[in-house]
């Protein structure tokens, strides 16, 4: 059933033989097509502008004020591509290499060898639309190092690439939206998706300032909306991100993929108090530079400077020497954890590790390391009132990303004929962890160099009967969305949404986070349709549905966590391996590294909803690696 | 520690607008100060009372979202911080604060301490863009950038359109958010093609969005969380004066 449609023949030729095996529209005919895109990231705004270009009839969607503001404009560190500028040994196969070891196995070899290829095209397209990377004296592009990976291949724009990347595909967007090929909808969310004869044909949204629901209707629907980091409650996602788009999807039949694969970041400020509402995330390019240590001592509360260098623990150079301090985020993340687990963490609660400068400040100077992570340290500074210079930074790890997210094939089409999904709303590149700078990559290569190409075959190649607003689907799916925000708003309980959502992050981080045992999610998989069940009886939200209501906005996306949280643990549970983020404590070799079992768990799992209440009915796209050769991950 | 909270509430653009008084107990230092708000909001709800609406979602001073005047300065006051970054232990026990949104007649009201930013949007539909359609880009490094213009480039491009430029000027004017973006797009090679074009139609656009002129008073930078200096509208002015010049009987 799961037809992945990867072209025959030999990898480095599938994509250019896909391309030329895709129908192609004729230019005067895509002024009679029209493509939603809901969400105005990386992949939602090169997708709008590209297909905009193209002259495709784009409609574009965000919940936003802007769609500048759209959550990719908060990644800092940078991007991959494989240019071999440094002649340190790069190359397209490396980079291809890297990502599938790198996500332990659990990605598909076509798409990710697809997504090295485009990746140096990614930076021409960049470079050219103004984005100011960082340069040499000479004028040419400057690259550095990240995690994972033994060459400098990552182009960054000081600590704000994904702002930089962002601003590019968002010029690139409104100047489609002056041209008139793309029609901006801000501060509109999708509830629903509108299927007509099977096929996706539209879109629910709600008017986030006034409240009324609204239909529209195309050929084609993209959802670019991003990751579901947000359901662990603190995350370092922005606060408005959510998974309602794909989750609604999700409920009319696009399959989920591989929900449990959850990124843990290993450089984010601890939590400092129960007010906490969101983490920041330190780019993990300070890794570069910085060591990781903790006291050799258990319970040693003395100041950093007291302890002397044969009492500290750089643990990660003395289990990693190879890698060092850079090794892939999910090795890091559980490394800090397991020492902070021994009592040897840092900093109020325990719940911490050194990020130390002191070798780099001395080698390099103060203004050079300055010049490299100014705005890093400053950004410290302003949170904790610590100066990095002075004293060690001190670093927890923190949900990050989600590799997980709707099944899609080498089309990027979902289960749903006329969804794609694009950007970290899929599931696609990054098996069960994701490489350091390769999220830019991936959004901007699905929104640039793949829809365009695979959008316009499906219009091209499929029966599409005149279908507007006036359909009845419409009608019916929007009398829904009505009913449930009503439903919604007249529970009039007790307890506020965020309540509730702190009560779900907590049960998800505890069970489902670091590490996952079978005992941990079956708690879970128990007490979560309770809270559920608690939340449309007892949540409070004052006011009505009919205004501008953030009380509402939140409920909505907070009820969809409810149901993808028990996914999470479903899925977390089933797949009795250790891959990547994965660390199901069941599963690990004698040195407590993540052990894969490639004989049972070789596969994507895609789920199918299959009605409320927590059914689910498991589909596996097995996964056949002919060009990585499946080995241990090993970093030492 | 305790604060008293003096807060705009203004129910939608059209419904007339006052302060309301509230007392917060319990903030505490490690809070930032939409921490705090969250706090009231949770308090207002569970009394059933409307929350505060108020424009927020990186909450790490990246994505331009948050911003309304704390005690009549945009941000707060204090150096390169949005409000989101703002801390609370810069505050103290029994502290009374005004919080109200930004005033300028290109931005109503939506609600409380949300305002429409949208003419930002315009003013970049305007010109605020090099056109480099996907597929047609020469290979990177055939474009040297001199590092210096990459740097000011950056350092204009690192504007998040927050609106605290204008919320902070007596004249409403949007110059240095529109100067940000001329001197980016005009400092590279790249831009130089469509840099009189540019120039041309997003300063037009900024006067038809009813924003003010810059008279100098040099405020807007003063709270611009990413710190743009004004000689980028000094830069945008001669852009103006070159463009013009190059233009004239058009």
């Amino acid at each position: 059933m799961l037809e992945s449609k990867v072209p025959s023949g030999p990898i480095e030729q599938k994509w250019e033989k896909a391309r030329f095996d895709l129908k192609l529209v004729n230019p005067a005919n895509r002024r009679k097509h029209s493509v939603i895109i809901v969400g105005s990231g990386l992949a939602g705004a090169a997708a709008a502008a590209s297909l905009a270009q193209q002259g495709y009839r784009v409609d574009c969607f965000c919940f936003q004020d802007s769609p500048r503001r759209a959550h990719s404009i908060a990644a800092q560190g940078g991007i991959n591509a494989a240019k071999n500028y440094r002649n340190d040994g790069d190359s397209i196969f490396r980079l291809f290499y890297d990502t599938v070891k790198g996500g332990d196995f659990r990605a598909r070899e076509a798409n990710v060898y697809r997504l090295a290829q485009i990746s140096v095209n990614i930076i021409d397209q960049c470079v050219a639309q103004g984005v100011p990377f960082a340069r040499e004296y000479g004028g040419l592009l400057d690259t550095r190092s990240f995690g994972g990976v033994q060459v400098s291949r990552t182009f960054y724009a000081r600590g704000q690439t994904g702002q930089q990347l962002l601003l590019g595909a968002y010029q690139a967007l409104e100047e489609q939206v002056a041209a008139g090929g793309v029609t901006m909808h801000s501060r509109a969310e999708m509830l629903d998706l509108v299927l007509v004869n099977g096929k996706a044909r539209g879109i629910i949204t709600r008017n986030l300032v006034t409240g009324a629901i609204e239909s529209y209707a195309a050929d084609v629907v993209v959802l670019a909306t991003g990751g579901y980091g947000n359901v662990f409650y603190l995350s370092t996602n922005a606060k408005g991100s959510n998974a309602t788009a794909i989750w609604r999807a999700h409920r009319r039949g696009a399959f989920f993929g591989n929900p449990c694969f959850t990124q843990i970041h290993p450089t984010c400020i601890p939590v400092s108090s129960e007010h906490q509402s969101k983490l920041t995330l330190m780019s993990e390019s300070l890794r570069n530079d910085g060591r990781v240590w903790v006291p050799k001592k258990k319970g040693d509360t003395r100041s950093p400077a007291a302890i002397a260098e044969n009492e500290r623990d750089y643990y990660l150079e003395r289990r990693y020497p190879s890698f060092g301090n850079l090794v892939p985020r999910d090795v890091a993340s559980r490394a800090a954890k397991e020492v902070c687990d021994e009592a040897r963490g840092v900093g109020p609660g325990g719940q911490g590790v050194y990020l130390d400068f002191a070798d780099a400040i001395r080698r390099l100077g103060e203004p050079q390391v300055r010049e490299k992570y100014g705005n890093l340290f400053d950004m410290y500074e302003e949170i904790t009132g610590e100066n990095a210079y002075q004293v060690p930074m001190r670093i927890y790890p923190a949900v990050h990303y989600t590799m997980g997210g709707l099944w899609v094939d080498y089309d990027l089409m979902s289960t749903i004929p006329g969804l794609f999904v694009a950007g970290e709303a899929n599931f696609s590149d990054h098996g069960a962890n994701r490489l350091g700078a390769s999220a830019l990559m991936q959004g901007l290569a699905d929104g640039y160099f793949i829809l365009p190409y695979t959008l316009p075959n499906y219009i091209a190649s499929t029966p599409l009967e005149k279908v507007d607003t006036s359909h009845p689907a419409f009608a019916a799916t929007k009398q829904e969305v009505a009913e449930r925000v009503a439903r919604m708003v007249n529970v009039r309980g007790k307890r506020t949404v965020d309540s509730f959502h702190k009560e779900l992050g907590k049960m998800i981080w505890e069970n489902c986070g670091m590490a996952r045992s079978e005992a941990g999610l079956k708690s879970n998989l128990a007490k979560i349709p309770a809270l559920r069940e608690e939340f449309w009886n007892n949540v409070n939200i004052i006011g009505t549905g009919e205004e501008f209501n953030q009380s509402l906005e939140k409920a909505g996306r907070v009820a969809d966590f409810l149901e993808l949280g028990e996914l999470m643990c479903l899925d977390a549970l089933q797949r009795r391996e250790s891959c990547g983020g994965h660390f199901r404590v069941e599963s690990q070799t004698p040195e407590g590294e993540a052990l894969r079992d490639d004989e049972h768990f070789s596969y994507v799992s895609a789920w199918e909803w299959k009605g409320e209440g927590g059914q689910w009915e498991l589909h596996t796209e097995p996964l056949a690696f002919e060009y990585v050769h499946l080995a241990q991950r090993s970093y030492k | 520690m305790n604060l008293t909270l003096k807060i705009w509430r203004q129910q939608s653009a059209q419904a007339p607008g006052a302060f309301a008084t509230y007392q917060v107990q319990g903030v505490t230092q490690d809070m930032s100060f939409l921490e705090m708000l969250d706090l009231l909001n949770e308090n207002l709800q569970t009394k059933g009372e409307a929350p505060v609406a108020f424009e927020h979602d990186c909450r790490e001073g990246i994505c331009g979202a948050c911003g309304f005047l704390i005690n009549g300065v945009a941000h707060g006051g204090r150096r390169g911080t949005t409000v989101c970054q703002l801390s609370m232990r810069f505050f103290k026990d029994g502290d009374s604060v005004t919080l109200e949104p930004w005033r300028a007649r290109a931005f109503p009201v939506l609600r409380d301490l949300a305002v429409d930013r949208s003419p930002f949007d315009r003013i970049i539909q305007a010109g605020g863009f090099i056109t480099a359609p996907t597929g047609g880009a020469p290979e990177a490094n055939n474009i040297l950038v001199p590092k210096e213009a990459a740097e000011t480039a950056f350092d204009a491009a690192a504007c998040i359109g927050c609106g605290a430029c204008v919320a902070a000027c007596p004249n409403a004017a949007a110059m240095l958010f529109t100067a940000a973006k001329v001197t980016h797009l005009n400092s590279l090679p790249q831009g130089q093609p469509q840099r009189d074009r540019r120039t041309l139609g997003m300063v037009k656009a900024m006067t038809d969005e009813l924003f003010g002129s810059c008279t100098n008073h040099g405020e807007c930078e003063a709270v611009c969380p990413k710190k743009i200096p004004i000689e980028f509208i000094g830069k945008m002015n001669r852009d103006l004066m070159r463009a013009t010049l190059h233009h004239r009987g058009d």
